[in-house]
């Protein structure tokens, strides 16, 4: 068959096999992540159906999801709220922090893997899926609780915690020196102020000039923004997602309202790519080898994220029903365990990295929201004016 | 009244809370999406809202409306209470009335049944004290005040009597 056609035929099936495992998500009420997932595991060497001519296009979409899923993480926090997330959260963010960055940096090291793969391990279990526990708060009808503003800045300290651990990583990942990587941590730490103290104060003459009334302007002018200052940041190893972070940061006020509309729907689409992208560099054929690890991992992590999150919740004074719902809420893990994976690629003794983080994120993903569920049973969730 | 706390809930948008009387917290999160819910957590358990609803942008304007109507209602009761057989009325005026499109003035409704139109209220926008050059038009709400007699000559007059 001519090439042209079968890359169609190949990307077809695989972007329709997605819309149908998003609505199998959205039927059983989970994420669709872990199904993303298990769909790339499939589709890759060694899987089901492995997927040739597509490749290509499907490593581009996956590195522009990855610049997607940060730049409107970006524009989700307004300055205000990142200063006042450091500024409050502090002592919980980094007992956060110290409880669940150590498990997955320990299990590396136990499995002989050497620090800087450990040190990627660490990112997986360390954040939590600032995507999966958005929904799972609304779905929940948590956000009128009292403790969901702790878990909402938790996911901001950890986010901008991310930011900094990115540029360390690819450094490092580099076989860069401790000079370099701390080089590269500056530039980020700075990089990231003068984000924060340009939105504060300009952001929103940005937002306007940026954005148009014609969705089609702003949309390009946005979307090649982004890139450009993604490729800056990827040139000066500070990674293309910590330039898309960035650039999401400072652009803040009214106009931004309206890019939520206009970027969910290629954010959705990429990230799904990046997802199946992840899956397809996996071979699934690892996955027994590394399950027990990641079962061991996971028990451990959602028990620090009970602890931690408890701990938070309780120095804001929320009782202990909401102590325990903060730990569940904050167990899932998801996207950016996968991108932090996904960054150790080529790394030397991170071989089992993308299998075990892929297993690991399975697991987080899907019992985390069902963790949360099942621990608050009786809610009357009523929608007004909406059918049934 | 209680203070309304506010309180940013970084990505999600702002929640707006009060402790009510009995002890139990009643609040709103205004989603940036635009979505409003409202929330209730009972007194014994003042951290877990035990019941939400999402209202639509309808749904919010009718929801203040009838809390605030009982103010309105409670105020009208007062007014009539002090001035025996004053009535107030809200007349709505039909296509088919022949005042449609002119003005008070052109309807006489003071001259002929002493009724006073305090205000008129057309879409969400109300005119209060309009004067009698005031354009009437099909589906204006009139808000009037005068005798009961006089308020349903009025009714007459606007539904094309």
């Amino acid at each position: 068959m001519e090439q042209g056609a079968q890359l169609l035929l190949e990307l077809g099936a695989v972007v329709l096999a997605l819309g149908i495992l998003a609505r199998l998500a959205s039927r059983l009420a989970i994420s669709p992540i872990p199904l993303y997932l298990l769909a790339g595991l499939a589709l890759g060497e060694g899987g089901l159906v492995p997927v040739v001519t597509g490749e290509e296009f499907i490593e581009v979409g996956a590195e522009l999801g990855v610049i997607f899923l940060l730049l409107m993480l970006g524009l989700e926090y307004s300055a205000r709220e990142l200063v006042a997330g450091i500024r409050s959260m502090a002592p919980s963010g980094v007992v956060d922090f110290a409880l669940n960055f150590t498990p997955g940096f320990v299990a590396g090291l136990v499995l002989g893997w050497g620090i800087v793969p450990a040190l990627y391990l660490g990112g997986v279990t360390y954040i939590s899926s600032t995507g999966v526990i958005a929904k799972l708060l609304n779905d929940l009808g948590w956000s009128g609780n009292r403790e969901t503003p702790v878990i909402l800045s938790i996911l901001v300290f950890e986010d901008l915690v991310m930011a900094v651990l990115l540029p360390i990583l690819a450094v490092l990942a580099l076989g860069g020196s401790t000079a370099g990587a701390l080089l590269a941590v500056g530039i980020a730490i700075g990089a990231m102020s003068a984000a924060i103290g340009f939105a504060y104060r300009q952001g929103d003459r940005l937002g306007e000039l940026v954005f148009h009334r014609s969705d089609e302007v702003s949309l390009l002018t946005v979307f090649g923004l982004t890139l450009v200052i993604a490729g800056l940041a990827e040139g000066a190893n500070v990674s293309a997602a910590v330039g898309a972070f960035l650039v999401g940061i400072s652009l803040s006020g009214e106009a931004v309202a309206r890019a939520d509309a206009l970027l969910a729907p290629l954010r959705d689409l990429f990230a799904a790519v990046f997802f199946v992208f992840f899956g397809l560099s996996t071979d699934p054929g690892e996955i027994p080898e590394v399950l027990l690890v990641a079962v061991i991992l996971g028990i451990v992590t959602a028990t620090t994220k009970l602890l931690g999150g408890g701990w938070a919740a309780r120095r804001h004074g929320v009782g202990q029903a909401g102590q325990r719902r903060t730990g569940l809420a904050l167990m899932a893990r998801g996207e950016f365990s996968i991108i932090i994976a996904g960054l150790a690629a080529g790394v030397a003794g991170a071989e089992d990295l993308p299998a075990l983080a892929a297993t690991y994120v399975l697991l987080m993903a899907v019992t985390g929201p069902l963790a949360a569920k099942f621990a608050e049973p009786r809610r009357r969730d009523v929608t007004v004016g909406h059918g049934l | 009244m209680p203070r309304i706390e506010e309180t940013s809930l970084p990505g999600v948008g702002i929640r707006l809370d009060f402790t009510a009387e009995d002890g139990s917290r009643i609040g709103v999160v205004h989603h940036r999406t635009g979505r409003r819910e409202l929330f209730v957590c009972m007194a014994e358990d003042p951290d877990t809202a035990a019941v939400s609803f999402t209202l639509s942008d309808e749904d919010s304007h009718a929801l203040s409306e009838a809390l605030g109507g009982s103010t309105v209602i409670a105020n009208l009761m007062d007014l009539q209470q002090r001035v025996e057989g004053l009535a107030i009325d809200w007349l709505t005026v039909d296509a088919d009335t022949p005042y449609a499109g002119r003005t008070i003035g052109d309807a006489r409704i003071r001259t002929r049944t002493g009724v006073s139109v305090v205000a008129v209220i057309r879409g969400d926008e109300a005119h209060p004290a309009p004067g009698p050059d005031f354009h009437i038009e099909a589906s204006d709400t009139l808000v009037v005040v005068g005798t009961p007699e006089g308020i349903k000559t009025v009714d007459q007059i606007l539904t094309g009597g």
